[in-house]
């Protein structure tokens, strides 16, 4: 197997994300997109890891640090989802025009 | 290594199929019309990405995501999608109408990252399923050398509980409250 292989996939993976962020209106299909991205940054991480087979598994360590983060901000971001539906009624981005000039 | 080369492995053939599937399956993530498709398509793409995880020999890593990925925070996409009241069905409002600008600077990254990880790597050759990372190893590392960032981890996952529950708990009423101080 060729390390550019997975290298090209991840790099699919993040420019799906990137199309999802900027297209999705629903808070909930933004942070969908914001997991695929960290999704192919836990592909590259892997994929180097094992190219390189360094002695206390860098690259797997810090996959499993993004992991971690990645959990955490899930939790954040739909319990501010959440307070936002409660107050406004919508979890759509484009009704969030408070702060705009 | 040639393309002849490449076919005649059969392990790239697992990785094609494994690969089609979870872009596939990530594209219908962006596009899906349905709120609880797009999570569920999500799943697909972490099951794929699992499985190429095992391909890269770091089998602790993929029972990691999934568990963590799969059985939590998809759990955790649901009960965003059902609280928010979203439309479950059909729903043609979920994107934005303009799609151009968005479709080609995500074409322009993707072509970008991979023109420049082929030139950088494109000669780079995986080990092939070599002996897996074992759990000892990542332990002890974790435990070892990374021991402060593991701790810094623990504490961001400490506060983002807390934070979440402090956000999304609803405030009482003075009256309410009073009623439930007096029970």
């Amino acid at each position: 197997m060729l390390l550019s292989q997975f290298l090209i996939l991840s790099a699919a993976l993040f420019a799906l994300g990137i199309y999802g962020l900027l297209v999705r209106r629903n808070i909930v299909l933004i942070l969908l997109s914001v997991e695929l991205m960290l999704n192919a940054v836990n592909i590259n991480l892997i994929a180097f890891e094992s190219v390189i087979r360094s002695s206390d598994g860098v690259g797997q360590v810090f996959a499993i640090f993004v992991i971690t983060v990645a959990a955490a901000e899930v939790g954040i971001g739909l319990a501010i989802v959440l307070m936002i539906f409660r107050n406004r009624k919508s979890a759509n981005v484009d009704d969030l025009s408070l702060l705009r000039w | 290594m040639t393309v002849g080369d490449w076919v005649s492995q059969p392990i790239n053939w697992v990785f094609l199929v494994v690969a089609i599937l979870v872009v596939v399956s990530a594209f219908r993530v962006v596009t899906a019309k349905n709120l609880v498709h797009a999570a569920l398509f999500l799943v697909a793409t972490l099951g794929g990405t699992a499985v190429l995880f095992l391909m890269l020999s770091a089998e602790f890593v993929a029972w990691v995501l999934v568990l963590v990925y799969i059985g939590a925070v998809i759990v955790l996409f649901l009960f965003g999608i059902m609280i928010t009241r979203a439309p479950t069905g059909r729903d043609e409002g979920l994107d934005a109408e303009r799609k151009v600008w968005p479709a080609f600077l995500s074409i322009a990254t993707f072509v970008l990252l991979a023109w420049a990880s082929v030139d950088a790597f494109g000669g780079d050759i995986v080990n092939e399923l070599g002996e897996a990372t074992s759990t000892e190893l990542l332990a002890k590392s974790l435990l070892g050398r990374f021991v402060i960032p593991f701790e810094v981890v623990s504490f961001v996952l400490l506060a983002a509980l807390i934070g979440g529950i402090t956000i999304a708990r609803r405030d009482l009423d003075p009256a309410e409250e009073e009623q439930r101080r007096a029970v």
